[in-house]
Order: C-alpha cells, then sequence, then structure tokens
C-alpha cells in the first residue's frame, strides 16, 4: 500500500487548516459592498399573513430593502420543490402543498420567514427587523402525525386532505397475510423514532451576489452537493439560468444530510442581490438552525414479526406514520420509502415483507434526510423486534440472528434490495469477542450486587449505500441521477489535480483521494490537490450524502485514473521506444519491465504538454475525466454490542462497554473510517439518550436551543471498541462500501435493546432518558 | 446585541458611582447569564459595568472557622482552591461541577448568587451551610438572600463583595445534571455544622428556586446515614416539571441526591 496509499493511516491533509484557524467557510468571506439580510420568521405555528407594515423600517438608518413573500410571487420566483417522486397505493401521485421562499399568505410552522430586511450591517438589519410590524391572523396548529391524521384535525394544505401527503406500499401483503396466518409465534411492537435536529458545527449561510453587467449570479453557501444546487435554483426557482450561476461551496463545517437541500435564504438572497444591487450575505445563528435546517427521523410505527416453530421469520408487517413537517423538502418524500422500506429485511431471510408508509403534514419543521435518511429508521425498528422476539421466544438475542441469518449471496429480498455480499456471522462472532459476550451473565450478576442493572444489547445493521445506479432510482420516482465525475489533470511540471463532484464537509477527501493517487503512481500526496465545491471550476458533479463518494466518486477517479494512466503509457512507451503493454508504473516513474529503462512521471507530463515529440495522431494535454454510474447500491454491515448499567435511584445510564464490527469493505483510510464511526456512534446514541426536537400540541418547539436540546457530549460517550472484518464490494473496483452513516444506524438499537434488558421491561422509548428510565423501571 | 456602553470599574466605589449615572445599568460579573440574554436582545441596558478586573473581589481564603470566597472569583478557582478544598471539600467539589469548562474560567459566585437562577448550584451551598452575603452596603444571611426565581435581597445598585462559609463538620454535594444546560436538573447540599445543626437545601427541583428540605434534615438529625432518608417521602407538589424531568422524578431525585450527598460527606 506504500506509506501514504491505501489501507494507510495518513493524517488529514485539510487539518493543519482547520485547526489553526485557517479555515474558510461562507461567513468568513466578506465582498466589497456587501449587505446583510435578516429574516422575519413567524412566531406562530400556522396563521394567515393579514399584512406586514414595514414602513418603520423603511426609515432606519442602513436599511436597504424589506422584500415580501408578495414580492416573490410578483416576480415568479419559483416554489420549493421536491425531487422525488411518490406514487400512493392507489396509483395517486403524491400531494404536496406550495412551499414559496417566504411567506406570502399563510405561515405553517414557527420559523418559516414572512420577510426579509436588507441592511448595511447584521444589526442594524435586526433593528429595522424589530421595525416591520407583521399582522397575523393565527390558525389552529398540529404537531404530532397522530392528531394530524384525525378527522377534524387543522387541515394544512388544500392539495392534501386529511394532511395525507401519500399512502405508499411495498411487498407481497397476500404473501405476507399467508406467512401470518401459519405463523407458530408472532411478535408485535410498536416504535417511535424521535425527531431529531441535525446541529452541524457552522450553521447555514449564503452570500449572493449579482453582476448587473455580465447578468451573472454568485453563489457562496454552505452546500453538500453546489452542483445540485445551482441546476435546483436555474431549473426550477427561475432566478438564474445555469451559465449566469456560479455556486461555491467554500469550507463546510458539517452537513450530515442538512446541507444537501436549497433553501429558502439561499434563494432569496440570489434574488434579493439583483433587487438590491449589492452582495446580499446572510448566516444564521443557532435559533434559525434549530427551526429552519430540515430536521431528522419522526416515525411511528406498529410492526409484527411472524416466525415458524423453528424460530425461523416467516413474514414483516410494517406500518408506519412519518411526519414531514409543514412542508416537502427536496428529497424529503424518499427517506421514508425507498431509503427505509427497502432496508426491513435486515440481516435476514425474511420470505414475505408488507410496508405500508403514511406521510404526514405537521405545523412543524420540514424533515428530510439526516445522517442514515430511512435507514436508521429501519434498523431500528428491526432490531428492536428482534431483540423483542428473542425475550418473548426465550432464546438467546444472539442465537436467534443467527438463525436467520442471511449467508447465500447474491440475496434478493423481498423489497427490491439484492445484497450483494457480506459475512453476517463473522461480524457477528467478532463483536461477541471483542465484548466477551460468554462471560455478561456474571458480571451482570456482580453488577447487581453493587446495586446496579446491567444490560447488553446486540444490533445487527445493514445500510445501502453508494447511492445510487441512477437507472435504479430513476425508475422509483428519483429527479436525479446519482452517478459521479471526476477528472484528473496532470500538470506540465507532473503535480496533480483532482477535480470531484463529490464535496468534503468534514470527510477528509482531500486525503482519501490522493490517496488513491499516491496508490497508483507511487508519488506523495504532497504533489496531489483535490478540488471540490465550485462549479466554475469543476465538472457537473452530484456531491457528498449517502456514505457515497468513496464508492461512487473515488471510483469515478479511479477510472479518469485509468484513461489518464493509459495515454501517459504510450507517451512513456514512446519516448523509451518500447512497447506499451511492457510499461509499468512504479514511484512515480513508467518503467520498461525488466529492463533498468524509466521516465519518470514530470517528463512524461511535460512531453504532453510540449508536444514536440509524441505518438503520431496524438493530442496533446494529460487531462481526462470520467463519469461512474454505479450498477448496484453497496451494503455495509455490521454488528454492533453494547453494555451499560443503570443507575435505579436515578435512571441514568453509564457505558461499560461498545463494541462496533464492521463490515466496510476495502478502507482507504483507517483512521478517518474509525472517526467516521467515533461520529455516527455518536450521533446513534445521542438518538438513543439525549436527542429529541420537541413541538407542544401547538407546534411551538421546546427545544430550540442547546439549554434544552441534549447534544451529546464527549462525557456522554464511552470509549469506542472498534474492529473491521471484510468482504470486498463485488459492485465497484475498488471493492468499497462507504462508512459515513454506519454508526449512526446501528448504535441506537444497541442502545435500547441493552437498557430494555438491564430494567427488564421493553416498554422504553427514544431518547431513554434518566427520567424516562427511571419512571419506566418503577412502572414494571 | 442593542448598543450599550463598557464600563471598567477599578473598585467597588467606582462601579457604584458609575451605575448610579447609567439610565438602565447592569453589572457584569462572568457575563454567564447577562451576555447571552443581551445577545438574544432580550436585555438592553445602557451601561455594562464590568465587575470582573476588580483586584479586591478576586480571591479564596480561609481564616478560622471561615471560608471566605470574593464575589467575582470565578468557579475553576474555587475548584482549585486549596483553602476551599482543606476547609469544604464540598464547596469546591461544587464549583468543579458547574456548566463546563469554559463557563467555570469565566463565571463567578457573584454573579451566580445575584442572579438566583432556580437550577444554580451555588444557592444550595450557601442555604446549607448558613453563609453570609456580604455587599457594597451590608451583610446578608443566605436563608434572607435567596427570595424565589430570579429574585433576591439585592437592592438596586447593591453590589456583592464576597460570600461567607461557616466552615463545617461534614458537607457534601450531589448533583443530577440537567443534560442540556448542565445546571442542576436537581441536586443537594447536606451539611452538619460544629454545633451540630443539620441542614440540607436542594436547587433544580422546587418552582420556588433554592429551599432546605425539613423532613431530610429531621431524619438526618435522628441518624446521619443515607439509610435514615430509606423511608423519607418528598411530595411532588410544588415541584419543576418539564421535558427534562417530571415532578415526581424530581421529588424522588432529592431523596437519592441527599443520600448520596451524605454518602460523600462521611
Amino acid at each position: 500500500m506504500g506509506v501514504e496509499g491505501i489501507g494507510a493511516r495518513v493524517v488529514r491533509k485539510e487539518d493543519k487548516r482547520f485547526i489553526t484557524g485557517k479555515g474558510r467557510y461562507v461567513d468568513d468571506i466578506k465582498l466589497l459592498g456587501m449587505t446583510h439580510a435578516h429574516f422575519i420568521r413567524s412566531p406562530h405555528a400556522h396563521a394567515k399573513v393579514k399584512k406586514i407594515d414595514s414602513s418603520a423600517a423603511l426609515k432606519m438608518p442602513g436599511v436597504v430593502a424589506v422584500l415580501t413573500g408578495q414580492e416573490l410571487v410578483d416576480d415568479k420566483v419559483g416554489n420549493l420543490i421536491c425531487g422525488w417522486a411518490i406514487t400512493s397505493k392507489d396509483g395517486s401521485p403524491m400531494k404536496m402543498g406550495a412551499w414559496p421562499a417566504m411567506a406570502p399568505e399563510t405561515v405553517r410552522f414557527v420559523g418559516q420567514a414572512v420577510a426579509v430586511v436588507i441592511a448595511d450591517s447584521k444589526n442594524l438589519a435586526r433593528d429595522a427587523a424589530e421595525a416591520v410590524l407583521v399582522d397575523y391572523e393565527e390558525l389552529p396548529a398540529v404537531a404530532d402525525v397522530q392528531t394530524a391524521i384525525k378527522s377534524g384535525a387543522p387541515q394544512l394544505h388544500p392539495e392534501a386532505p386529511g394532511n395525507q401527503v401519500y399512502d405508499w406500499v411495498i411487498g407481497d401483503e397476500g404473501a405476507t397475510d399467508a406467512a401470518f396466518a401459519k405463523a407458530a409465534n408472532v411478535v408485535k411492537l410498536d416504535v417511535t423514532n424521535n425527531r431529531l435536529a441535525p446541529n452541524a458545527m457552522e450553521p447555514r449561510a449564503a452570500i449572493a451576489d449579482y453582476d448587473a453587467a455580465e447578468e451573472h449570479f454568485t453563489l457562496y453557501t454552505t452546500s453538500q452537493n453546489p452542483h445540485v444546487a445551482r441546476l435546483v435554483l436555474s431549473a426550477f426557482y427561475n432566478i438564474a439560468p445555469e451559465h449566469k450561476l456560479r455556486v461555491i461551496a467554500p469550507d463546510v463545517g458539517g452537513g450530515f444530510g442538512s446541507k444537501i437541500f436549497i433553501y429558502p435564504e439561499e434563494m432569496v438572497a440570489l434574488w434579493a442581490s439583483k433587487k438590491v444591487g449589492r452582495p446580499v450575505k446572510w448566516t444564521g445563528d443557532r435559533t434559525e438552525a434549530f427551526l429552519t435546517d430540515a430536521h431528522g427521523r419522526d416515525h411511528v410505527t406498529h410492526a409484527e414479526m411472524a416466525f415458524d416453530a423453528n424460530n425461523k421469520i416467516t413474514g414483516l408487517k410494517v406500518k408506519t406514520y412519518a411526519n414531514f413537517g409543514a412542508y416537502m423538502s427536496l428529497f424529503s418524500s424518499s427517506v421514508p420509502t425507498y431509503l427505509y422500506a427497502t432496508l426491513l429485511s435486515g440481516q435476514y431471510n425474511i420470505p414475505a415483507i408488507h410496508a405500508e408508509v403514511v406521510g404526514v403534514y405537521t405545523n412543524t419543521t420540514p424533515v428530510d434526510a439526516y445522517r442514515g435518511a430511512g435507514r436508521p429508521e429501519a434498523s431500528y425498528l428491526i432490531e428492536r423486534l428482534m431483540e423483542t422476539a428473542a425475550r418473548q421466544l426465550k432464546v438467546d438475542p444472539a442465537q436467534l440472528r443467527r438463525t436467520n441469518f442471511i449467508t447465500q449471496f447474491p440475496h434478493q429480498t423481498p423489497v427490491i434490495m439484492a445484497y450483494d455480499t457480506g459475512d453476517f456471522n463473522a461480524s457477528l462472532d467478532a463483536a461477541m469477542k471483542a465484548i466477551d459476550y460468554a462471560g455478561f451473565a456474571a458480571r451482570k450478576a456482580q453488577a447487581k450486587s453493587q446495586g446496579k442493572l446491567r444490560g447488553i444489547g446486540v444490533s445487527c445493521y445493514i445500510e445501502a449505500c453508494g447511492i445510487a445506479p441512477s437507472k435504479a432510482v430513476g425508475s422509483l420516482g428519483a429527479g436525479v441521477g446519482l452517478w459521479e465525475s471526476a477528472e484528473v489533470r496532470v500538470n506540465p511540471v507532473g503535480t496533480i489535480e483532482i477535480l470531484t463532484g463529490s464535496h468534503s464537509h468534514g470527510q477528509g477527501h482531500e486525503t482519501t483521494f490522493c490517496q488513491l493517487v499516491a496508490e497508483r503512481l507511487g508519488i506523495p500526496i504532497s504533489q496531489v490537490s483535490i478540488v471540490h465545491g465550485d462549479t466554475d471550476k469543476v465538472q457537473f458533479g452530484m456531491g457528498t450524502y449517502g456514505s457515497r463518494s468513496a464508492a461512487v466518486g473515488l471510483t469515478a477517479i479511479l477510472k479518469a485514473m485509468e484513461k489518464m494512466e493509459s495515454k501517459a503509457k504510450k507517451i512513456a512507451a514512446h519516448a523509451l521506444e518500447a512497447s506499451e503493454a511492457d510499461i509499468v508504473i512504479e514511484n512515480g516513474e513508467f518503467k520498461v519491465t525488466g529492463t533498468d529503462k524509466a521516465i519518470a512521471l514530470p517528463m512524461v507530463a511535460l512531453a504532453a504538454y510540449t508536444a514536440h515529440n509524441l505518438p503520431d495522431g496524438m493530442e496533446p494535454g494529460l487531462k481526462e475525466s470520467a463519469f461512474y454510474d454505479p450498477t448496484n447500491f453497496t451494503f455495509p454491515a455490521g454488528a454492533y454490542i453494547c453494555e451499560l448499567e443503570v443507575d435505579p435511584g436515578t435512571g441514568k445510564t453509564s457505558f461499560v462497554n461498545f463494541v462496533a464490527a464492521d463490515d466496510f469493505g476495502r478502507l482507504i483510510n483507517p483512521m478517518i473510517v474509525e472517526g467516521q464511526v467515533h461520529g455516527g456512534l455518536a450521533q446513534g446514541i445521542g438518538q438513543a439518550l439525549l436527542e429529541h426536537a420537541i413541538y407542544d400540541a401547538n407546534g411551538q418547539p421546546v427545544t430550540a436551543s442547546f439549554m434544552d436540546y441534549s447534544m451529546p457530549r464527549a462525557d456522554d460517550l464511552p470509549s469506542f471498541n472498534l474492529s473491521h472484518t471484510t468482504t470486498l464490494c463485488p459492485g465497484n473496483p475498488l471493492g468499497i462500501k462507504g462508512c459515513g452513516e454506519a454508526g449512526a444506524i446501528g448504535a441506537s438499537a444497541a442502545v435500547i435493546n441493552a437498557i430494555t434488558d438491564a430494567i427488564g421491561n421493553n416498554n422504553l422509548e427514544m431518547p431513554a432518558t434518566p427520567d424516562r428510565v427511571w419512571r419506566t423501571i418503577h412502572a414494571a | 446585541m442593542y448598543q450599550t456602553t463598557y464600563h471598567r470599574a477599578s473598585s467597588v466605589d467606582e462601579a457604584a458611582s458609575l451605575f448610579a449615572k447609567g439610565s438602565e445599568a447592569k453589572f457584569l460579573a462572568g457575563g454567564q447569564t447577562l451576555l447571552p440574554v443581551m445577545k438574544q436582545r432580550l436585555a438592553s441596558p445602557s451601561d455594562v459595568i464590568d465587575l470582573g478586573k476588580i483586584k479586591e473581589l478576586i480571591g479564596v481564603e480561609a481564616s478560622g472557622d471561615m471560608l471566605t470566597v470574593k464575589a467575582a472569583t470565578p468557579h475553576y478557582d474555587v475548584a482549585t482552591s486549596e483553602a476551599a478544598k482543606k476547609t469544604i471539600p464540598a464547596l469546591a467539589y461544587l464549583a468543579s461541577l458547574i456548566g463546563d469548562p469554559a463557563v467555570r474560567y469565566r463565571g463567578t459566585i457573584g454573579g451566580s448568587i445575584a442572579n438566583n437562577d432556580p437550577a444554580a448550584d451555588y444557592p444550595a451551598a450557601l442555604l446549607a451551610l448558613g453563609a453570609t452575603v456580604k455587599t457594597s452596603k451590608r451583610s446578608i444571611a443566605a436563608e434572607d438572600f435567596f427570595q424565589g426565581l430570579f429574585t433576591t435581597a439585592l437592592e438596586d445598585g447593591e453590589i456583592i463583595t464576597a460570600v461567607s462559609f461557616p466552615v463545617p463538620a461534614k458537607a457534601g454535594y450531589a448533583k443530577m445534571r440537567h443534560p442540556a444546560s448542565r445546571f442542576a436538573l436537581t441536586a443537594v447540599f447536606v451539611a452538619q455544622t460544629k454545633s451540630g445543626e443539620i441542614r440540607v437545601a436542594a436547587t433544580g427541583a422546587s418552582q420556588s428556586g433554592v429551599m432546605r428540605i425539613p423532613a431530610i434534615e429531621a431524619a438526618l438529625k435522628a441518624n446521619w446515614s443515607p439509610s435514615a432518608l430509606d423511608n423519607v417521602s418528598i411530595p411532588a407538589s410544588g415541584l419543576l416539571a418539564d421535558i427534562h424531568g417530571t415532578a415526581e422524578y424530581r421529588a424522588n431525585l432529592v431523596k437519592v441526591m441527599a443520600q448520596r450527598a451524605v454518602t460523600a460527606a462521611g
């Protein structure tokens, strides 16, 4: 692998600028003549906007403009779109209400913008915003799905009667009913998957700069996918044509999905920049992040699992209500359908599955993809069901899983996904060994003698990553293809620039992508630069989400590298008067195999650009590009086991051990992979124990600051015990499966399974706060 | 934040006279409450008078049977003070649990008790230890100082200069941290004075702020041991209830934290 090649624990190149405060984030950028935007947001969950009086504000110092939703309508700026069409079981398309970037008539969640003040400074904009008088007529509101689906509930959108967006099904209902009719045992479970606020460290921000002479827009924004942002802004929002809009996503401080979407603030900033003739900057504060960043999860589910007399699963029935909030965010419709129900087979042989998902509007912040996106919900449901089944059937939970593991690959599930490879027993073996599963009973007894309730919980997750084969997702309703692009530019002096459509917002692409080049050419990673995040520099690409950057983005780079290497070998062969077939690349040199004849990469590059002596008919230059479209999803999987203690006096959980045995296929940089797993586990454990975005019955958010919303801190978490078992992914040449979301997908069920084991009561929802656990203990 | 005028006072007298000149002046100590509130535009003082650099307001001193913590002493200094650890280790321990390191380096005892947040740590120690609050005008017993949520006996312009704690025979503190804010979800300070009086105070629990717990004091008077509280029942009425803890849960915590504080006190 070489010291900097594939598999090496190379220190991250980008960290020097991050840890010395030299990162360049959107808010660090200042343009000449820049104005500042402050949004006026609804304090009501549901209200009519009767009148907006900005006359006093317009007279205040430094105020440039006050713009309203009606002006957006007047200028024919498009409504926000949802990019994945879902069809209900009755064949009808999903039912969506319009989402204007600022509400001209009706607000439907607390924090929805109705107007924006543009002023010379942020503080002046805030001052003026307080002088804008908005007259609201409050309407009844509804925040939770169970209430929203009842007859007589407040209605959000006339287009969606009963607040229902869709009622979607997957699987074979008849076969599933037949399996249940013959079942020896049926296990039933109700679970709530709690709503989460994503809380990237960097809040969202945008700077829009309109050049009137060129009729050209530049948008600096906190995006995980700047090209997708440009496409959507151009094609649907009628703000700027694609060739007149440059989108730059510079350093971005975390996304977790929440920065995939194109939000009202970017749209308004672009539009306003043209209206006021000056650059417009908006930087959200933490409260705005809680109120307007798309939330995650929020499912209510009833599930039943049928078993035969040998404890083999014969069927699974699932009914889920998914809370979408007040509007359909960009990819929201796909999350509780094709990213959720297609993973309901878990790691198990389940002959028949039927799932129904009802998408529901409520007067809350829109919900969309958040680290894992649908797959954590599926994994949590299946792994809670397996644990519940083991307790009901009185078998060891690990053994029940082994009894039902898929062991032959490829494996076609009844819910679309075809798993390519895996070794679920190997992961479970590794995790059980790491935690000394066999010795647990003795440790539990020892803890009991000290007044502590000890529990152990298993979670065997599988996810679909490497998103995604374009033809497949297109057939399921996606509005985009999910390939990735790359360009390899060898400079005349032999240094290399890799242009990628992936975007790094913490993942370490600037290091791992260089490692592939180092592996193939034998040159140090210091000779390689990764260029990303600027639509004027980089060819069209799809961005970073769904653990896709290595499996899809890096494969695109590999394809471009192969083309470049092929041309370089021809040039080398010509220079060395050898056969192209005899050229090998080693340590930065092109060598004639079996001889001492060689030419260094810089000389090959120089030859390509001087073009003095190229093979006949060859074009000058050394630059190649590739588009790579995967043939299947990838299927990272693994086994997590959590051992913990509950203090019966306070209900507080303390970790004893947490082991994660993951199969991510080939690892490019194990250190970065471990960092990804640590972060994912922190979010999964955060969901299980701490995090919950709560609304009261009137749709008022209760947890809109860190004083109330419990983020996991370092001392809430154990020191993780990680290991890897590897089956190479057959779907891409590097054998990569992806690692970005696994921790968040697998951890929650392990924690709740362990707590419910400790307290001897299975009736516990997330987050398992001390109060909740204590009340559950005392309800038993 | 709205416009305001910042003053750095070099003495208590100067601070008091600056305050008198401002139309709506506020004293600033560590700024752990006032500054976030100002940044949210929920407070708009005309003048902010910084007490944090006044030398006579900083330090921890033990003298005879008294430990004195001057008002602008940050929590970190109390947590690491040899004098505090030697005389009232439970107080140093309490200071080590406040907020997070950033809060402990900036936040002060004077600021904490002047604000009298119902879930702040220090008020429990003052009440249980029978401390005296020294101000620019007078001395106030802790009992009289705390007057309900965010309310104290301080008059307009009165500056806390120090808190004097009688050194107890035994003391202990146990805290269930609020998972988000790291204030006390409920915390209990127990003390046995050198004259044998038992004083127990809980913070984070009551709708009326820090409070003594007579039922626990009586049980511990009879038998200074955690098991003495096994049959004590704390009523949930009048206790705080929110998304992080029901009133019943907090009632349980008052007892459990008291038991653990007794264990810690020895």
